[in-house]
């Protein structure tokens, strides 16, 4: 189809239709599951127990079943003498790192470690056949929850004998103890934020073909960052070289930090399509996923404001153990930490702030980065606390946050936690949502509803966001064993077609359509004589993936910078054929033209066949037109915006009714508005998924008792309000193309409005804080034992 | 190998298939791995997620809750077949891309089918219809907002087409 620009004439910033969808709408595109279809099956047999010491492990009956290939154990994969270990990739000073092997072979620390595969000619003989094998555990006590698991017996990793992985802390203590002996009044709230489960509708699958002749391992999985999966492959669990290893993410059905991680389960059918020497495949159940995919969050936190009277925030404070799970993964520490008590300051002009962190291993699934990571359980603990200290103080909740804003004037702004905001006007974008919610008039309305015991609750919460990871010194210095740039080529055909690479990769947020409409605005080439190429590790020279909503701030920063870099090798030949000076040559909608002189011109594309050519080029220019760039950015971005709930509560049934949902972001410059409101829709259902719904329950056992979407509350469409969207725009000052990242902005704005929204329809009965998810059964208790919390 | 196999024939998009399957073998795996329509996805292998839905004999039906040997002689189609006019997209799948009705695309085969059936039924559904309608469709990238514009926008146009016709 062709991709018209809007009005404006400009395709940068204008909602350009998505050249991802006929193929996913007709069912052409394919998944991971969707490829190899004559492959093998790999199924996996997982601990039934939470933690336990492995005794014996008896495959001789499911080798014997009809259609099994082969049965394999971590003993197997231990003798075959690869690396087996998975590692953390960010180092905090005194972090315990336990080994993490494929399979476990004389403990599991979780109800989902690996214990052996099965490999069956179809994918039902490999599942009965896991029934097969015969286990003998000897059980242990188990450890599930963060604060209660630090000094527990029993311990998860006898390295870590207190089950305390880190003990973080940032920021000035003795200026906040300072802040609070000055402040007129502290106020204080504990809360906790359960685990969510991130929940993409694909699950994790893999499928693999090993060639013994060259051997190269070729490897489909479910990834956000393949070249990280194969730097992980290749260095830390399969040895494999990384220049025989590749790793292709094709359609991929969702990720939301899930698909970040190096898990046991691609290695393991990476690891049999080897011993076999034949194709394997391997797709997570939905109930395999739950337990062993990452879960978000699990936090217990205790938080403290020193605020004067008139409202001026003086300090603030904040004690919280993260449950990490049973294994680290890659962003785990970093999570909870850097991502987390880094954004504390939010919006305002807060001073001396200090957190602790305290990362306590648990026998559960892992826990790591979901979609807001850090970011959504800091805001969250700030704009919570704001709301305490204003019913504190007797004021509203708007009148204390507008009174510490940070004023555009501060920026570059640096918060008590370490962070550099770039810019922002905060107070613009709240007053827009205020003024599109009528806030004034809800708040008589809300008053005369009370009249006739019926209770409307308003929530507003600010926010502001490190996206765009990472500055790579910067993260290095901080412990970070990766780098943060992103790689981006601009590649002209001789025939003026181009194809662009970026080492991000797609899992529904339309990069082959964004990226190409920032290629046309920098190349003056029509949308759709450019091609988007990611996902795959042979094509794409090198990259560090999609998370942390960084693929518009750093992917579209290479590929920016590599077309700029193509543009200006096009402008030394456009002069050398124009005979012209090459300042005088001007460039514009893809012509390069003589100052002055109009008729004196070349077209960009006219000038990639001469670059081919070779024949007539300046003399020590090489042939070609193309250029790579490794675009590092020079800080985090920082997007904002103010969300606000309304919503009426029903103290008789709990229920809670969203009525209305305003959401004003300021991501930057956006190349695509449809896309950017796309990613503001499916972050706020996120968001108030886990206002309302969501939330990983364990037993004390360590059995996942939310297991199957049958027992984990995901919201439905009759569950989420229409939204109401507007932005505003504040171009970061650093970026290349002044865009500052939004896949996550709305997922951290949405849980704390819509909480705050709640607490406040609440008043009445006393309630200071409710603790997620706010289901019906947890408001109505609140309400009728008052003052619940 | 379980011998006990069973010979059958379904119809699908229009043409007649015979294969051989296994007792349990679900509708979804016959129509993915034996047939080779890999349009219906997997999502969870419980009737929750809805990424699965075909329409079998004209009614959407989540084909991981459905034997294979169950569907024999049946009339199936998946979202491979939803275009009936083949040089274009069918109105729904069209109205899906104007109104951003998908990120990741992978609900999107079941969604679109089981909306099909909505308008099938109620050729213009109110907004709370449509919700209704999808409550067994999970979609976790959207929203859901853009859905529900889609699949409104989709049934004016098929109105439209239907008065033009």
């Amino acid at each position: 189809m062709t991709s018209q620009p809007d009005a404006s004439g400009r395709i940068f910033g204008s909602s350009v239709k998505r050249r991802e969808d006929p193929a996913l709408l007709t069912g052409e595109a394919e998944f991971t599951d969707d490829k190899l279809p004559d492959a093998a099956h790999v199924a996996i047999l997982r601990s039934q127990f939470a933690h336990a010491d492995l005794k014996e492990i008896d495959t001789s009956e499911a080798e014997n079943r009809d259609g099994v290939i082969d049965v394999f154990t971590g003993e197997d994969i231990e003798a075959s003498g690869i690396p087996n270990n998975i590692p953390t990739a960010w180092m905090l000073p005194g972090l315990v790192t336990p080994q993490y092997r494929l399979m476990a072979t004389d403990k599991v620390r979780h109800a989902g470690d690996a214990i052996a595969a099965v490999v069956a000619k179809d994918r039902y003989v490999a599942h009965e056949a896991l029934d097969d094998i015969d286990v003998s555990y000897e059980r242990l006590d188990a450890v599930t929850e963060p604060a209660k698991a630090v000094g527990a017996d029993p311990t998860v990793h006898e390295e870590a004998e207190d089950n305390v992985a880190f003990d973080f802390d940032i920021g000035d203590s003795d200026a906040v103890d300072d802040a609070f002996a000055a402040a007129d009044h502290v106020s204080s709230v504990e809360l906790e934020q359960p685990r969510i489960i991130p929940n993409p509708v694909e699950p994790r699958a893999a499928a693999a073909s090993y060639d013994p002749g060259s051997d190269e391992l070729t490897v489909w999985m479910t990834s956000q960052n393949p070249h990280l999966h194969r730097m992980l492959m290749s260095t830390a669990t399969l040895g494999h070289p990384e220049h025989k290893l590749q790793i292709v993410a094709p359609e991929v059905g969702g990720g939301f930090g899930k698909k970040i991680y190096h898990y046991p389960d691609e290695a393991i059918t990476a690891w049999c399509a080897k011993q076999l020497e034949r194709d394997v495949k391997w797709q997570a159940t939905r109930s395999e996923d739950y337990v062993t995919g990452n879960h978000g969050r699990d936090h217990v936190t205790e938080a403290e404001l020193a605020v004067d009277d008139d409202g001026t925030i003086r300090g603030m404070r904040v004690e919280t153990h993260a449950g990490l799970g049973a294994h680290l993964l890659q962003f785990a520490t970093a999570t909870p930490s850097y991502l987390y008590a880094t954004i504390l300051s939010s919006e305002y002009d807060i001073g001396a702030i200090h957190c602790r962190v305290i990362g306590a291993f648990t026998n559960t699934a892992p826990v790591d980065a979901y979609r807001g990571a850090g970011r959504a359980e800091g805001i969250y603990v700030t704009e919570r606390l704001l709301n305490v200290a204003a019913k504190d103080l007797g004021m509203d909740q708007t009148e204390l946050r507008r009174a510490n804003l940070i004023d555009p004037d501060q920026f570059p702004y640096e918060t008590g936690v370490g962070m550099v905001y770039d810019s922002g006007e905060y107070e613009r974008a709240m007053d827009r949502a205020l003024e599109i919610v009528e806030y004034e008039n809800l708040r008589d309305r809300q008053a005369d509803l009370r009249e006739k015991d019926r209770y409307l609750g308003i929530g507003v919460a600010n926010f502001v966001e490190s996206a765009g990871l990472s500055p790579s010194k910067a993260a290095g210095e901080l412990g970070s064993k990766a780098g943060g740039w992103e790689a981006g080529v601009v590649r002209f055909h001789p025939s003026g077609k181009v194809a662009v690479y970026c080492g991000t990769a797609d899992q529904g947020q339309g990069h082959r359509t964004t990226l190409a409409q920032v290629a046309a605005e920098e190349l003056g080439v029509p949308i759709d004589d450019i091609e988007v190429i990611e996902g795959n590790t042979d094509k794409v020279p090198q990259g560090m993936g999609t998370y942390g909503s960084r693929s518009a701030p750093v992917g579209g920063g290479a590929v920016a910078t590599s077309a700029q870099k193509v543009v200006e090798k096009a402008r030394t030949i456009a002069a050398h054929q124009l005979e012209a000076d090459e300042a005088d040559i001007e460039f514009e909608d893809g012509e390069f033209q003589v100052k002055g002189a109009p008729q004196r011109s070349i077209r960009i594309q006219d000038v990639a066949m001469q670059a081919y050519l070779g024949h007539d080029i300046p003399d020590e220019m090489e042939p070609g037109l193309e250029a790579t760039s490794y675009y590092d950015p020079e800080n985090f971005t920082f997007p904002f915006g103010t969300h606000v709930a309304v919503v009426e509560v029903d103290p008789d049934t709990g229920e809670v009714e969203i009525q209305q949902y305003v959401a004003v972001d300021d991501c930057g410059e956006q190349i695509n508005p449809m896309i950017v409101e796309g990613q503001i829709h499916g972050g706020i259902a996120q968001g108030i998924g886990a206002a309302l719904f969501e939330s990983a329950e364990y037993d004390d056992g360590g059995n996942l008792v939310t297991g199957s979407m049958n027992d984990y509350a995901l919201p439905r469409a009759n569950d989420l309000p229409e939204y109401e969207t507007d932005s505003t725009v504040t171009p970061s000052p650093h970026n290349p193309l002044g865009v500052k990242g939004v896949g996550e902005s709305a997922t951290i704005g949405a849980t704390p409005a819509v909480v705050n929204a709640v607490v406040d329809a609440l008043e009445p009965f006393d309630v200071d804080h409710l603790d997620m998810p706010l289901t019906n059964e947890t408001i109505w208790s609140a309400v009728t034992t008052e003052g619940g919390s | 190998m379980n011998t006990n196999t069973h010979d059958i024939t379904l119809t699908v998009n229009g043409t007649e298939r015979e294969l051989s399957v296994e007792p349990q073998t679900l509708l979804v795996h016959a129509l993915r791995e034996e047939l080779g329509y890999t349009g219906p996805k997997v999502g969870c292998e419980s009737s929750l997620c809805g990424a699965c839905t075909v329409h079998v004999d004209g009614k959407p039906v989540k084909s991981c809750t459905l034997l294979a040997v169950r569907a024999d002689g049946t009339e199936i189609t998946t979202v491979e077949g939803l275009d009936d006019d083949s040089d274009g997209l069918h109105p729904l799948q069209e109205a899906f891309q104007e109104e951003h009705g998908l990120q990741c695309g992978y609900c999107t085969p079941g969604m679109l089918m089981t909306a099909a059936s909505l308008l099938e039924e109620t050729p213009n559904p109110s907004r709370k219809e449509i919700r209704e309608s999808i409550e067994g469709n999970l979609c976790r990238c959207t929203g859901y907002q853009n859905i529900v514009n889609a699949v409104e926008s989709a049934a004016e146009k098929m109105a439209k087409q239907e008065a033009g016709d």
